[in-house]
């Protein structure tokens, strides 16, 4: 109980571990996720560290293990569990069987990378015999090259026409052909053809346009020219025979070279994929347990060694209440290692400031979150999350008040509570997901008290609902009734004077003056609960005084604070309270009756003025006897305050410094006394003193008045939510027939604009002016917020933020490889 | 019965939109039919009325064609329902069987 007031007890620890023993005993200390280590070698080099070797191998097997996982052509299952640690046995058994796996699929790649362009350069030889019939056959024009191009193979010494083929990238083809060119002083013939079909690089896998090539020279000197120019131009040549059977006679050949390296191929993608699937069903069980290891070996590189080398010292912070486990994790570890030196914990007393730590669950996570968004609190200070469980769905549900919307909110996040486990397995990236999932304790109760605040406006879709008859009657004659379209109801006769006995009356829907009258109503609801979360706010800084021990602050700051703030703005509400209490329409007295009824506002803003109104009969211009004297007398001593505020605390200060300097110099003592507070003394202490107090007077009315977002938040709210339904939904309205399908399809439009405008748009607005509210309305009058966040040493947390880091990575490679 | 044409979160938006649809439409026209008055300013009405009683029955007819119109469209979203709900279904099952 009450460990959510404030943070918890933090202590400093001292580990005195055997290395043997300290591996196992860090690896429960990982899995209880207790312990915050302060790294005791800071000015140590990462490569000078004890267990750099070990950290070393750690992160190289992490490499290889997210190679293989990025070769996996599926994402591989989740790890099993598994609760216990490695012994450094399996480690290395571990570690040699992800080096051979590593190398064999290397060793897969690489030959299926060389048989792919042995397969693509003979597709290539293929379509270019293909194409060179074509060259060769086709027009009448070149029936000469051929033949010339015949002689010259068959008898080497009297023709000299002879010719190059290959296969060149597309891009290249215009440069190639002048370049071709140009060596040659126009003496070439040159014959380009495209490839179709896209071939694929064996390496990248990406699509390659090429074409097919020949060009026809004469002699050899331009021979050795082509040759050289194809060479910088990377084309791939081919030797292709110049007569139609010859050239047959290869494409045959190549054909069955082709079939033959196609089986080998698929030969060896089945290979591979078997290697895989084994290797799949393990990995991920693989990769967390290097991930510990690694973890553990990091968090040992913290410790420092003793003199004689003999034994490892931690420093940890713990929290009080664990300290028990971490103790346990230190026998284990000794029990493991069967050494006969027990680890030692010992508290070391000290005046740094511990870690804030909150112990949360599923349910205060979000809130406390929330908080910790602004600033984590102070180690101990008062923890506003507790009561931000309960102000910040009412807050919200102020602004948001609206049944329909409240159900529709609420569904939704109790559906994300109810088949929460079954969401929390899928990890999804998607950060609007997430953010929903998170919260969805905190929507669920937004949900609920909007539901409530719904039924208080008798709002639902901007409809009121009549459930226990209303407390208005018709007073007028058919005959009236029928000459007029709007008749006021005076509520001495058409009233029947019992309350509608929840919420608002479903009469005033109807009513033209509804705006003005919920306005009135809504904007004084704001102020009250603005005054009393202010106060309340107030008031939480005496426990914090009382806690921290300076009682002295609670005259000096709290009690001036409180005062300024109830007898200004409290008396307000009060003014309120009465107005709605002792004027009536039914009263005797008719300086009590309705046209008497006094501004409240009016009333406030003449008592800061310090102007007296007159009397006009049968009114009074005030609300009670002696209130002149009253008023005054609170606005007096509320500006009495001020100087208590601003200079209570330094003068006291002052005093203090001098009493205690009295005292140093009556005793004389030797002893060095602690650390004088900084230098600058009273005129710094003043300075910030009056910015506080400025802060705090001026914020008293800003603040104040910053509570009527509440109204005006729940006004623009059930207006928008009017227009909806009157120019939208309405339409669809009618006899039944054509109008029935016009109205499937307008709901349809309605319930889209109702959940992306009313539902997420003004739920969102609502939502930050909520938060806004929290944070500088309410917090700004006690949380200091200067703590830092408790970091345990956990390996959940650690795989966590790992998986995060590399998704990206896997994503990269994880395209299926051909 | 490989009719499937709507993608997962199409035939799920289906799915939710005819089931509010169905709850909501059916209430309006149970409320229109007891002539729930918060409802009159919906009700396609003239300005000026000869007689109380035919501006009553004018607001009777109002109020029975509006619950039947209600009606009729939720059961439009019965079908819109039938159908997204089979959608989802051959979507689930698909993704099982892969």
């Amino acid at each position: 109980m009450g460990a959510m007031f404030r943070s918890e007890e933090m202590v400093l620890c001292q580990l005195f571990v055997q290395p043997e023993a300290a591996y196992v005993s860090m690896y429960e200390l990982g899995e209880a996720g207790i312990a915050q280590f302060r790294d005791l070698n800071p000015h140590v080099n990462d490569f000078q560290r004890r267990y750099v070797s070990e950290v070393r191998r750690c992160s190289e097997m992490e490499r290889k293990l997210r190679w293989v996982a990025g070769e996996l052509p599926e994402p591989p299952p989740p790890p099993k569990p598994e609760r216990c640690s490695l012994s450094p046995r399996e480690i290395n058994i571990l570690e040699e069987r992800i080096d051979f796996i590593e190398s064999e699929i290397q060793e897969i790649t690489r030959n299926a990378r060389n048989l792919k362009s042995d397969y693509l350069a003979l597709i290539e030889l293929r379509t270019l015999i293909e194409k060179m019939q074509t060259f060769f056959q086709d027009h009448s024009a070149q029936r000469k090259i051929s033949a010339s191009v015949q002689i010259y193979n068959n008898d080497a010494v009297l023709g000299h026409l002879g010719f190059i083929s290959g296969v060149v990238t597309t891009a290249r083809v215009p440069a190639f052909e002048k370049m071709l060119w140009r060596i040659s002083h126009g003496n070439i013939f040159f014959k380009q053809a495209q490839i179709d079909e896209p071939l694929k690089d064996p390496i990248t896998g990406h699509e390659l346009q090429k074409t097919v090539f020949v060009v026809f020279f004469h002699g050899e000197q331009i021979k050795l020219r082509v040759k050289k120019v194809c060479h910088g131009f990377k084309a791939t040549l081919y030797p292709c025979p110049a007569t139609y059977k010859d050239q047959l006679d290869m494409l045959a050949g190549v054909g069955t070279r082709i079939k033959d390296l196609e089986m080998v191929l698929e030969q060896t993608e089945n290979h591979r994929r078997l290697v895989l699937t084994n290797i799949a069903r393990d990995i991920s069980t693989w990769m967390v347990a290097v991930r510990k290891e690694k973890a553990i070996y990091h968090t040992l590189n913290m410790f420092s060694m003793d003199i004689v080398k003999k034994c490892l010292i931690a420093e940890c912070w713990v929290p009080r209440k664990d300290l028990t486990a971490v103790q346990k994790a230190l026998e284990n570890g000794v029990k493991a290692s069967g050494s006969p030196i027990p680890s030692i914990l010992h508290y070391v007393p000290t005046n740094e400031i511990p870690p804030t730590f909150n112990r949360t669950n599923k349910f205060t996570r979000g809130f406390q979150n929330l908080i910790d968004s602004y600033g984590i609190a102070s180690y101990r200070e008062v923890n506003p999350a507790l009561y931000t469980i309960i102000t910040f769905p009412f807050l919200f549900a102020v602004m948001f008040g609206d049944v329909g919307h409240g159900i529709i909110m609420t569904a939704f996040a109790a559906i994300l509570v109810i088949y929460e486990k079954r969401f929390l397995k899928i990890k999804t990236d998607n950060e609007i997901w997430n953010i929903f999932f998170g919260g969805r304790y905190i929507i669920l109760l937004m949900g609920i008290f909007s539901i409530y605040t719904g039924l208080i406006y008798n709002d639902m879709f901007s409809k009121s609902l009549n459930i226990f008859g209303t407390s208005w009657r018709n007073v007028y004659e058919d005959g009236v009734l029928r000459n007029h379209t709007m008749l006021e109801l005076d509520p001495k006769t058409a009233y029947t004077q019992t309350p509608y006995p929840f919420g608002l009356d479903p009469a005033w829907q109807f009513a033209s003056n509804n705006i003005i009258f919920l306005n009135s109503f809504k904007m004084k609801l704001s102020i009250i609960f603005g005054v009393i979360h202010m106060a309340f706010g107030v008031t939480m800084s005496v426990v914090n005084f009382n806690f921290f021990r300076k009682p002295e602050m609670i005259f000096l700051q709290y009690i001036p604070q409180i005062l300024f703030l109830l007898l200004l703005f409290w008396y307000l509400c009060l003014l309120m309270f009465m107005k709605w209490i002792m004027y009536s329409a039914v009263s005797e007295d008719p300086s009590l009756g309705t046209s008497c009824a006094p501004s409240v506002l009016i009333i406030f803003i003449n008592m800061m003025l310090m102007k007296s109104s007159e009397d006009k009969p049968p009114c009074r211009a005030m609300m009670y006897a002696g209130q002149n004297e009253v008023q005054r007398t609170f606005l007096a001593i509320a500006f009495l305050c001020i100087p208590i505020m601003l200079f209570g605390k330094p003068i006291y200060k002052a005093f203090l410094a001098k009493k205690r300097k009295q005292y140093q110099q009556g005793v004389e003592t030797g002893e060095v006394t602690e650390k004088e507070g900084h230098d600058g003394g009273l005129a710094e202490e003043l300075i910030t003193q009056c910015i506080h107090t400025i802060e705090y007077v001026l914020g008293a009315v800003s603040h104040t008045a910053s509570y009527l977002r509440l109204w005006a938040l729940s006004l623009a709210h059930a207006q928008l939510s009017a227009v909806l339904w009157q120019r939208v939904l309405v339409m669809g309205m009618g006899p039944p027939g054509v109008t029935s399908i016009k109205l499937y399809i307008i709901f349809a439009v309605w319930a889209f604009f109702t959940l992306a405008i009313l539902v997420l748009m003004e739920g969102l607005s609502a939502f930050l002016h909520t938060l806004r509210l929290h944070w500088v309305e309410f917090m700004s009058k006690f949380y200091e917020g200067q703590g830092y966040a408790f970091a345990p040493f956990s390996f959940t947390d650690i795989l966590e933020n790992e998986e995060d880091d590399h998704k990206p990575v896997m994503e990269t490679n994880g395209g299926p490889p051909e | 019965m490989a009719c499937k044409f709507c993608g997962p979160k199409l035939s799920l938006c289906g799915l939710v939109l005819s089931v509010w649809g169905i709850i909501q439409l059916t209430l309006m026209g149970v409320f229109y039919y007891i002539r729930a008055v918060a409802l009159l300013e919906d009700l396609p009405l003239d300005e000026h009325h000869h007689s109380m009683d035919s501006f009553i029955t004018n607001v009777e007819t109002g109020y029975t064609q509006n619950a039947y119109n209600c009606w009729i469209a939720a059961l439009l979203y019965v079908i819109t329902l039938v159908v997204s709900g089979h959608q989802f279904w051959m979507n689930n099952r698909s993704s099982v069987s892969m």
